[in-house]
């Protein structure tokens, strides 16, 4: 077999125990998103649209429904010959095995699976923030300033800076000091997660990394700090469009509300970068002559009879006659009966809201209802 | 299991739809938002298990043969198995009849690994559960059982239709072929059930005769020799024969009720996947009775019409009664009432195209 140029490793794992009830069942990555979408599908079309065929996903928390919705990577034009998608969960080998103890372990167990395409780099990057991004483009900046590891940055604003791992950089972007959540920080440059790395380099960071039995096993406290002692050439690479960590509740309820910019921040429709999804098949929406929708996101198999304002509907919705729903996130399979008030809501998938129920918080907060509840009028009350 | 093998019939198919079957067969024409017609027969064949399905395609089969692909949104990409387009063999010689393009690929019959076969046109929407079918057409003993549905529409001018003539027990007695139907008239579905020994033995018989129509050389003339069943099938099904019906049946999709009874209170419709964005509706957008499919832009008005998957309705723009088909766009001010825009048609700024009487189309790719 041919080695490759480059292979990319997608951390799948996490429990995004951020985002409460909407993954008790359900690892971040397959959180519903955009109406249509699963948090994942951006970074996996991101590797397709970047000319990457084989991805290793690596799986731990809740990964039923990750695994039957990747499958053999279809939609995302991955399921091929040689590469194509691969589900990397733990594994057992002669030696016993464990669990994913961090990022970085979770890429060195899998060291294998890479070593198979022998790839001069290995993308690192993870499943759940929703950016568009051509990793070509990182890559020529990679090999043009001859890095050994490239990461992406992303300028925050300088208030936020302290939320993120921060790195700071020379007048060549070229990195020379990492800060993971600093209270001060001295540059507003953001890691997006997003690693480049010469493959060798790694492997023999990983390697030792393992060994290192004071280590937490993570790209970002771990890995990237060594690899900063030594010496190592890492470049920071600017990347200047929209870029969002949804970690929180409330993170994925304003990129929802980013989605329903006009005019658009991140666009979904763009016939020359779509975002590809397992897609289940619904019939057309409909919208009945009673109902008003405005400035939305409405997902096909949606029957809406109400009206909804700013917000996101996905498929399969049914929204009730004298219905109000505003600033909200409906996820898949919902019902929302007659007469309801639903304002900056997120609705988990599955979930029916009976007629007159009221949903809409005093102090204009956010609402999560997780998956597959049943809101009565007398408990939205409460 | 039973092990049932489909096939969809083109040879028969008649240019109705004037410029919207000038460049496509009639299966191919897009229907109902997301649709083209013979998703339904697909999806009718999908409900009733069938391992293989065979296309019998006449001519302009380009779009079907895009649309249908490998099968695999229909889950008919087997191995062995699956989905067959199986066009004339000769394209110098005329075709004579859909029992030449049988016999032609008698092979397909005889390789399957079936006992019963359905054929039926691939231009009805309807969902006929087959189900049914097959089980009457057992328990009745029938040799080949005939599809008909009573006739509900407006009347028809032009001899499109066939009749059925039953007796008491429900036997086809007569078929006329060629007739207007009347109301309650039996029309005749071009939909067969047939063992399929049986249908194999009937295509050689006929074409040793010279013989080429299925419905006359086949069922009409063996009425009384074999034993030939009608069925009755008492569901929603226009009856489409012409632009204005065509437009009508399109339309009837707007009842919350026909829409529920074909796509959530049955299986699925299945259809060719786009990767479409959710429809976005801008805050200038005004939507009612509408259907509206995934990659539309909507910024204007939009009333009473059926959208297909990425078409765009700029600001102030005005679409009324209208089906507008893939990828169409109507710009800043324009209206549109009464018309059927062909896939990729462009209404420049300010345009008003209205049709009166009778629902216009304009043709795919114009810019009006």
């Amino acid at each position: 077999m041919s080695s490759k140029k480059w292979v990319a490793m997608l951390l799948a794992g996490g429990q995004g125990s951020r985002l409460g009830e909407l993954t008790s069942d359900l690892a971040k990555p397959a959180v519903p998103f955009g109406g249509k979408y699963r948090i994942i599908d951006l970074t996996l079309s991101n590797c397709t649209h970047s000319g990457i065929d084989t991805v290793g996903v690596l799986t731990q928390y809740q990964p039923h429904i990750l695994n039957s919705y990747i499958g053999n990577g279809r939609p995302w034009d991955l399921d091929r010959n040689h590469g194509g998608v691969a589900l990397l969960p733990p594994y057992k080998d002669k030696d016993g095995g464990e669990w994913y103890k961090g990022t970085a372990n979770a890429v060195y167990q899998n060291f294998h699976f890479i070593d198979t395409y022998d790839p001069e780099n290995v993308l690192v990057i993870s499943g759940d923030h929703i950016y568009k991004m051509d990793y070509n483009k990182m890559l020529k900046n990679h090999v043009e300033t001859g890095a050994q590891v490239t990461i992406a940055v992303i300028e925050v604003p300088w208030n936020e800076a302290s939320r993120f791992g921060i790195m700071n950089t020379d007048d060549t972007d070229r990195i020379i000091e990492f800060d993971e959540k600093p209270e001060h920080p001295k540059s507003n440059l953001a890691s997006m997660g997003v690693y480049l790395f010469n493959w060798k380099l790694l492997k023999k960071y990983l390697t030792e990394d393992a060994n290192d039995s004071a280590s937490t096993n993570d790209f970002g406290k771990d890995i990237i700090p060594k690899m900063l002692c030594k010496g190592v050439h890492l470049q920071g690479y600017r990347f200047t469009d929209y870029w969002k960590d949804v970690g929180t509740v409330e993170s994925l309820w304003e990129a929802h509300m980013d989605l329903l910019e006009e005019p658009s921040v991140l666009e979904l429709g763009d016939p020359d970068w779509q975002i590809y999804a397992g897609n289940a098949n619904h019939p057309p929406q409909y919208i009945s002559q009673e109902a008003e929708v405005v400035q939305s996101l409405i997902n096909e198999g949606c029957l809406v009879f109400g009206k909804v304002e700013h917000s996101v509907l996905s498929y399969n919705v049914q929204v009730g006659f004298g219905s109000k729903i505003k600033d909200s996130v409906i996820m898949p399979n919902v019902k929302i009966g007659n007469n309801v008030t639903l304002e900056k809501v997120i609705v988990g998938s599955g979930s029916i809201i009976e007629d007159n129920a009221v949903i809409c918080d005093e102090n204009q907060g956010l609402t999560l209802i997780g998956e597959n509840q049943r809101i009565s009028p007398m408990y939205a009350e409460l | 299991m039973r092990n049932v093998l489909g096939v969809i019939n083109l040879v028969n198919e008649q240019p109705i739809l004037k410029e919207l079957t000038h460049h496509r067969c009639l299966a191919s024409v897009p229907f109902g938002g997301r649709y083209r017609m013979i998703d339904f027969t697909m999806s009718n064949l999908m409900n009733v298990s069938v391992s293989k399905v065979a296309v019998f395609t006449k001519d302009k089969y380009r779009s079907v043969m895009d649309h249908l692909g490998s099968g695999k949104e229909w889950d008919l990409d087997h191995r062995s198995q699956g989905l067959f387009i199986l066009p004339p063999i000769n394209p110098d010689r005329k075709i004579k009849g859909d029992l030449q393009q049988f016999y032609d690929h008698i092979e397909f019959f005889q390789r399957a690994n079936a006992d019963t076969v359905i054929i039926a046109p691939g231009h009805h929407i309807c969902k006929i559960d087959f189900n049914e079918v097959i089980k009457q057409h057992e328990s009745k003993g029938a040799d080949i059982t005939v599809l008909f549905k009573d006739f509900d529409g407006k009347p028809v001018n032009k001899p499109l239709y066939h009749k059925c003539l039953l007796n008491q027990s429900g036997e086809v007695i007569d078929i006329e072929l060629y007739t207007s139907p009347g109301q309650g008239s039996h029309v005749c579905l071009e939909t067969y059930v047939i063992k399929k020994q049986l249908l194999i033995e009937l295509i050689k018989n006929c074409i040793e005769n010279e013989e080429f129509d299925f419905l006359k050389d086949v069922v009409k003339a063996n009425l009384g020799k074999l034993q030939v069943q009608g069925y009755k099938f008492e569901g929603h099904m226009p009856f489409i024969h012409s632009l204005e019906t065509y437009h009508k049946s399109n339309m009837e999709f707007l009842n919350p009720e026909i829409l529920r009874s074909y796509f959530y209170d049955s299986w699925e419709v299945f259809t060719k996947i786009k990767h479409e964005a959710p429809a976005k509706f801008s805050i200038s957008s005004k939507v009612s009775n509408s259907l509206i499919a995934n990659g539309c832009i909507i910024e204007g008005t939009v009333e009473n019409s059926i959208i297909f998957r990425g078409v765009k309705v700029r600001k102030g723009a005005v679409v009324k009664n209208s089906i507008l088909m893939q990828k169409s766009e109507v710009n800043e001010g324009a209206t549109v009432e009464n018309i059927i825009t062909d896939k990729q048609v462009t209404i420049t700024k300010g345009q008003t195209i209205t049709a009166k009487n009778h629902p216009t189309v304009i043709k795919k790719t114009v810019v009006f």
